[in-house]
C-alpha cells in the first residue's frame, strides 16, 4: 500500500519522483554489482576453505618430522636448546606480504626470505652431532614454510570472512532497507500526485458549476426586466438571429432530402 | 573496511610461544630475533612452571607489536590461554597452533579450524 511503511522525507513534486526513481535505479544497480561480488569472494573463500582444512593436518605431520629430527639431535649431541637460545641475533628466517587483489579485497601472502649471511648456528654441535643439526635446521626450515604458507591462508580467510561479512550486511541493507523505502516514497509521490489531480479536477467542475449559475441568473434578471418593460407598454429589441424571429430559419437537417446533393 | 589499517609491509617477523623442544626447533630454522634496542625476544619458552598471565601477557604483546607476521604458538599452550586466542579475530598476525612433541595435533581445538568447520556446515 501507498504511504505505509518508512519513506524520505520529500516533499512529493514530480521533480523529486524523478529523483527517486533515479536513486531506486542506482540501489537496485548497486545491489546487483555487490551481490556479484559476494559471489566472486565466497568462491574465492570456499577455495581457500578448502586449502586451510588440508595444509592445517599437513602442518600436524610435517611437525611431527621436525621433532622427530630434534629428538635426535638431543640424542647425538645433548641438549642444545640452551646453547640455540642464546646465540640468538638477528632473525635469518623473515617473511615478506605480497598482496593480492580478489574482487577489490586486498590479500596479502606471505613469502618466505631466507638471509644468505645470517647463519648463526655454526658452531653448534661442533664437537659431535653436527651433521644431526644440519639436518634438524633444514627440516624445520622446510616446516616454517609450510607455516608460512599455512598463516598466508588463514590470514586471507580472516580478510575474507570479515569482507564477505560486511558486503552481506551491505547487500541484505539495500535489498530489505533501502529500496523498500525508496519504492515506497515513489508510491507516496504517485499517490499524493493523483490526488492533487483530483483535487484539480473537482476544482475546475466546481469552477464551472459556478458561472453557468452565474450565467443563469443574469439571463433570468433580463428577462424578468424586459418583460416588466413589455408590460408597461414599451417594446423590446431582439436580437432575432438570421432568416428573423419565429417565422424563419428553420433547421436545414430537419429539411429531409434535398435533391441537389447528390451525395 | 577490513581493519588493516597498516601497512603489512612492514612485517617481517614470526614469534613463537611455546616449549623448549618447539622454540628450539624454530629458532635453529633462523626465525630468532632480538631487538638491538630494546632487548625485545620474539620468543617466549613456557614450561610446566610457567604462569598463565606470563602466557598471557606475551600473548598480547606480540600481537600488538607491528614487526610480527606470524604468530606460532603450541596448541597446548593456546589452550591455556583459549579465551583470549578465541577472542582474537584480527588479520595481523596471523596466529597459528601448531602441535608439540608430546601434544599431537588436535584439529577440533583449533580456533580457527573450528571457524573453518562450523562455515563449512558440519
Amino acid at each position: 500500500m501507498s504511504g505505509t511503511g518508512p519513506r524520505e522525507a520529500v516533499f512529493p513534486t514530480r521533480m523529486n519522483l524523478t529523483l527517486t526513481k533515479g536513486r531506486l535505479k542506482g540501489a537496485q544497480t548497486g545491489h546487483s554489482l555487490l551481490a556479484k561480488k559476494r559471489d566472486a569472494l565466497t568462491t574465492r573463500f570456499r577455495q581457500i576453505l578448502k586449502k586451510v582444512d588440508e595444509a592445517k593436518r599437513l602442518m600436524g605431520r610435517v611437525l611431527q618430522l621436525a621433532s622427530f629430527s630434534l629428538a635426535e639431535v638431543t640424542y647425538t649431541a645433548g641438549d642444545i636448546g640452551y646453547q640455540v637460545q642464546e646465540s640468538v641475533k638477528r632473525a635469518s628466517y623473515t617473511v615478506e606480504a605480497r598482496q593480492e587483489n580478489v574482487s577489490g579485497v586486498v590479500l596479502p601472502t606471505f613469502e618466505s626470505v631466507r638471509s644468505k649471511e645470517g647463519n648463526d648456528f655454526n658452531l653448534t654441535g661442533l664437537s659431535r652431532g653436527g651433521q644431526q643439526i644440519q639436518k634438524c635446521r633444514d627440516t624445520y626450515v622446510k616446516a616454517v614454510g609450510t607455516l608460512v604458507e599455512l598463516a598466508s591462508l588463514q590470514t586471507a580467510f580472516t580478510i575474507l570472512d570479515e569482507v564477505i561479512r560486511a558486503t552481506n550486511r551491505r547487500v541484505n541493507a539495500i535489498e530489505h532497507v533501502i529500496i523498500p523505502r525508496l519504492d515506497n516514497t515513489i508510491k507516496y509521490i504517485n499517490s499524493e500526485l493523483d490526488e492533487m489531480d483530483r483535487e484539480e479536477f473537482f476544482r475546475l467542475k466546481k469552477v464551472q458549476g459556478k458561472k453557468k449559475r452565474d450565467a443563469e441568473r443574469v439571463l433570468n434578471e433580463r428577462k424578468e426586466k424586459n418583460d416588466a418593460h413589455e408590460q408597461s407598454g414599451g417594446s423590446v429589441h431582439r436580437d432575432e438571429g438570421i432568416g428573423g424571429g419565429a417565422g424563419g430559419g428553420d433547421d436545414m437537417l430537419g429539411q429531409g432530402k434535398d435533391e441537389d446533393v447528390i451525395f | 573496511m577490513s581493519g588493516t589499517n597498516f601497512n603489512p609491509k612492514d612485517r617481517t617477523l614470526l614469534a613463537v610461544i611455546g616449549d623448549e623442544d618447539s622454540v628450539t626447533g624454530l629458532l635453529l630454522a633462523g626465525i630468532g630475533n632480538i631487538d638491538k634496542q630494546s632487548q625485545n625476544k620474539n620468543f617466549l619458552i613456557v614450561d610446566g612452571k610457567t604462569q598463565t598471565s606470563v602466557i598471557e601477557s606475551a600473548f598480547q604483546d606480540f600481537t600488538e607489536r607491528k614487526d610480527i607476521a606470524i604468530l606460532l604458538i603450541n596448541q597446548h599452550i593456546a589452550e591455556r590461554i583459549r579465551p583470549s586466542v578465541d577472542r582474537y579475530q584480527a588479520a595481523f598476525p596471523a596466529v597459528l597452533e601448531i602441535p608439540s612433541k608430546e601434544h599431537p595435533y588436535d584439529p577440533s581445538k583449533d580456533s580457527v579450524l573450528k571457524r573453518v568447520q562450523k562455515l563449512r556446515g558440519d
